[in-house]
């Protein structure tokens, strides 16, 4: 009786420990979709509505270079980001940069439209069925211990943080990198020092966007593909990007860690349709109690 | 008389004798022009007036919608009554948010994506309620009267919806030049200076978003009853919400005639457009048309179209009489 | 007897004190003038005074009742109204407009408000703009506006936060003879200023601010001459190139 118990009792322990870590693995690809996020807004003030729609429209990309090329997702994943850096850069040129001086309202609503006609794009291209890339890592599963893992979650987690840091090194070190952060303090400075700032925020939207096609491609081997699916990813960036600081890049990949262990962990007890209620809901507490986020950030 | 009074009441007669010279697919289209007038202005209340943005309006749609349905299926209950408590419900929620908002201080984009994470929240628990009919949704059975708010042919629901649409227009034009109006306009123009100037901005807050949500979710229950089909993702989704900020931005925000003109300019292009490309097999594309226009507008109209609307008609309103 | 009065009014902010332990008190229909260097902490004394900011050591009374917990529209009911030092006007709307906001916290009928406004707008010389959006103004224009709104409140005492800044001496001089208008009906002015000129006109009396802690309190001669205060806004070296 006892050792029925015991059993049930280990069983359970790791299943949960399962559900962290894979929630964990999530949760770098939840960061990298709120870096993007969180850089533009730290740049130029502007919550790009559009943010999950672009990482679709990177996951579409990227699935019909598989599956008309035959090149995996991993390997293509760096055309496929300069894809949408480019598409990025267009939208940016075009639409965000006229808006950056308009109230809040006026913002938002070209930014939403911006996501509706990327969905609808990618329906009228590709039709409303799921797609899911049969890729060569997609169904290994590797166990460590007692817990087993999806080889690509693993993956995309060794590559979220690989292009995390990547990131960091590109803002810190390299010259381009210094002038969006000037650019991002200081606007008014930025153009004093001779920044063509215009160019700079043109290639921080198109960063943030490549970034978020990035984190699209790691996810496509994990979930299959709809046109629909964009502005869930867009709030599940908002909450992270909100948890760990508005324009707050460590606290975007953290933030992402937080809420796929969160997220994930709530699937003990809440069926998993009903996740995004816990991600929400964290989303408003945290509004309320520390809008700065955990690790503060701008307003 | 004044001679845009004279405009409108010859507006108003020949709307409300069109209804002799449209066939039922036309006045269709009308019925939607209308009901889509009357959520923008609801929904104008809220964000063009008092200035706090809500991308998240289809809540209180979807909260008329089925309330008024549930009512009516569970008790038997019309909705013309079934209505007013879903908008007493659609008030509460309203209040809550509001509460939460108004009093935490959350302005701007984070208002904006509180308003959409409660709709988001709505859609995933109404999703798993099964007397709410959870992710089937919820087929309303045809048996048309006066008080199952059911109808044959367009032609009543079309008066309704007109009659909807004016109630809008008079109901928010008093608020407009009242106390009330006045105020909240203060705070949205400059909260604080309001404050110090002795508006208590967080009473005024809720009576608006209250207004605003109350509106909206009345427009809901003639919604199901015209539709006759209920789904949360369509009566709670983003993609409705979006939907009913369209024609009240690209009319002119916060104005009186704007949600109207907006309507429409875009209610017969969305649904002679969608006819148009889903037999072409081209869904979506009617969207994508929507989006493009909505981005134009804002940056080369902000103000609305509303602004050529009046310069258009300044000269055959108000003719200056020239100084000698 | 004061209308208006601190005591050992306190305000920190993080590690910051903005006002320490500051106490002053304004008699009725008396104008009561604060000056300082820049970052002194004036504002946030009228911030502390009209509700906007919670004190965190201190009492403010007016008609000796306590402030305490009150909020804007609160102090705004019980007669004291303030100017801000960056104007605030409701851009989109009517100069008559935004004076009308001000003047239905008093009136509950927008007819007698109307009127009310008008009179005041003729008060402040803005009757021509009546109909103009308030963004359609150029600044001087604007803190006439800001005047106006205020004083559609029928306050007993008016704060006025850096009215006269931006102004050239004409239009300096034009608001010093309104303000002492609005005086002469009774009104209890304080009065945050730098333009020296609006200070020496009006201020029955001064206090001087440095880093939040009050360095002077007199008439406007005696303040000007004070040393603290002349060092404090220009330094020891100028005390010493001075002779002093």
């Amino acid at each position: 009786m006892a050792t029925a118990v015991g059993a049930v009792i280990g069983m359970d322990s790791n299943l949960a420990l399962q559900l962290i870590i894979q929630g964990l693995l999530l949760g770098g690809i939840y960061g990298l979709i709120a870096m993007g996020l969180s850089l533009i807004f730290g740049v130029m003030g502007v919550i790009n509505f559009a943010h999950g729609q672009m990482m679709v429209i990177a996951m579409y990309v990227s699935y019909w270079i598989f599956v008309l090329l035959g090149v995996d997702p991993y390997l293509s994943l760096v055309i496929v980001a300069a894809v949408i850096f480019v598409l990025g850069y267009l939208i940016q040129s075009a639409v965000v940069n006229r808006i950056l001086d308009y109230p809040e309202a006026m913002q938002v609503l070209p930014l939403v439209s911006m996501g509706l006609i990327l969905e609808n794009l990618a329906l009228l291209l590709w039709g409303p069925d799921h797609r899911s890339p049969q890729t060569a890592l997609s169904l290994e599963a590797l166990w460590i211990g007692p817990v087993m893992i999806d080889v690509s979650r693993l993956i995309a987690f060794v590559l979220a943080i690989f292009i995390t840091v990547l990131i960091f090194i590109f803002l810190k070190k390299t010259n381009i990198g210094k002038c969006i952060r000037a650019a991002s303090d200081n606007r008014t400075g930025a153009i004093l020092v001779g920044i063509n700032v215009n160019r700079i925020y043109n290639a921080s939207f198109a960063l943030g966007a490549a970034t978020t096609a990035a984190a699209g491609v790691l996810l496509l081997p994990i979930m299959p593909i709809s046109p629909y699916m964009g502005h869930d990813f867009t709030l599940i960036a908002f909450v992270v990007v909100i948890l760990g600081g508005m324009g707050n890049l460590i606290g975007a990949l953290v933030g992402g860690l937080i809420l796929g262990v969160a997220e994930s962990a709530s699937t003990l007890f809440l069926p998993a349709t009903l996740k995004h209620v816990v991600s929400f809901s964290i989303l408003i507490i945290i509004m309320l109690f520390r809008p700065q986020g955990i690790f503060g950030g701008k307003s | 008389m004044k001679r845009v009074y004279l405009l409108l009441v010859g507006v108003f007669a020949i709307l409300m004798a069109l209804p002799l010279f449209l066939d039922n697919y036309a006045l269709g289209i009308f019925v939607m022009i209308f009901f889509w007038a009357y959520v923008g202005q609801s929904w104008n209340v809220l964000t063009g007036y008092t200035g706090h943005i809500s991308l998240g309006h289809a809540l209180y749609i979807g909260i008329g919608a089925y309330a008024s349905t549930y009512l009516a299926q569970t008790f038997g209950l019309s909705p013309w009554f079934g209505m007013l408590i879903g908008a007493i419900i659609a008030v509460i929620i309203a209040l809550f948010l509001g509460f939460l908002g108004f009093r935490f201080g959350i302005r701007g984009v984070y208002f904006v994506i509180m308003t959409i994470a409660f709709a988001e929240i709505t859609r995933l628990i109404v999703s798993h309620v099964e007397a709410l009919g959870s992710f089937s949704g919820i087929f309303l059975d045809f048996n048309p009267s006066f008080w199952n708010f059911q109808f044959r042919g367009n032609i009543p629901y079309y008066y309704i919806s007109f009659g909807f649409m004016l109630a809008s227009l008079i109901a928010v034009r008093i608020i407009e030049v009242s106390k009330l109006g006045r105020f909240i306009i203060a705070i949205r123009e400059d909260e604080e200076a309001a404050q110090a100037l002795g508006v208590n901005t967080f009473k005024y807050n809720m009576i608006a978003i209250a207004i605003s949500a109350f509106m909206t979710s009345l427009a809901g229950a003639f919604y199901a009853n015209y539709i006759f089909y209920l789904h949360p993702n369509s009566l709670f989704g983003i993609a409705l919400s979006i939907e009913l900020i369209l024609r009240p931005i690209v009319g002119g925000l916060g104005t009186l005639f704007g949600p109207i003109i907006g309507s429409f300019i875009l209610t017969p292009l969305s649904e002679i457009s969608r006819a148009y490309f889903a037999k072409g097999g081209l869904e979506g594309l009617h969207l994508i048309l929507y989006g493009i226009l909505a981005i134009l507008v804002v940056l080369f109209m902000p103000k609305g179209i509303i602004v050529y609307v009046k310069r258009i008609l300044k000269p055959i309103l108000n003719p200056k009489r020239e100084k000698p | 007897m004061s209308i208006l009065s601190a005591d050992q009014l306190t305000k920190n902010f993080g590690g910051l004190t903005a006002v320490e332990s500051l106490s002053f008190e304004l008699g009725k229909r008396e104008i009561l003038g604060l000056i300082g260097p820049n970052g002194a902490g004036k504002t946030t004394v009228f911030n502390c005074i009209s509700g906007f900011l919670r004190p965190d050591e201190g009492e403010i009374l007016f008609e000796g009742k306590s402030l305490s917990g009150l909020q804007p529209h609160q102090i705004c009911h019980l007669g004291m109204a303030r100017t801000f030092q960056i104007v605030k006007p409701f851009l989109t709307i009517s100069v008559l407009d935004n004076v009308m906001v001000g003047a239905l916290s008093k009136e509950n009928s927008t007819a007698k408000a109307k009127k009310a406004a008008m009179e005041i707008i003729e008060f402040v010389g803005l009757s021509e703009m009546a109909h103009i959006e308030a963004q359609g103004l150029p600044l001087p224009l604007r803190k006439r506006l800001e005047l106006a709104r205020a004083l559609a409140t029928q306050p007993k005492i008016l704060l006025l936060d850096e009215v006269m800044a931006g102004l050239n001496p004409t239009e300096v001089d034009e608001l010093i003879n309104l303000i002492k208008a609005v005086n002469r009906q009774g009104m209890s002015i304080f009065l945050i200023e730098h333009v020296m000129q609006g200070i020496m006109a009006l201020s029955q009396r001064v206090i001087v601010i440095n880093y939040g802690v009050k360095i002077a309190e007199g008439t406007p001669e005696e303040v000007v001459n004070d040393k603290e205060v002349i060092e404090a806004y220009l330094g020891k070296e100028f005390l010493i190139a001075q002779g002093q």
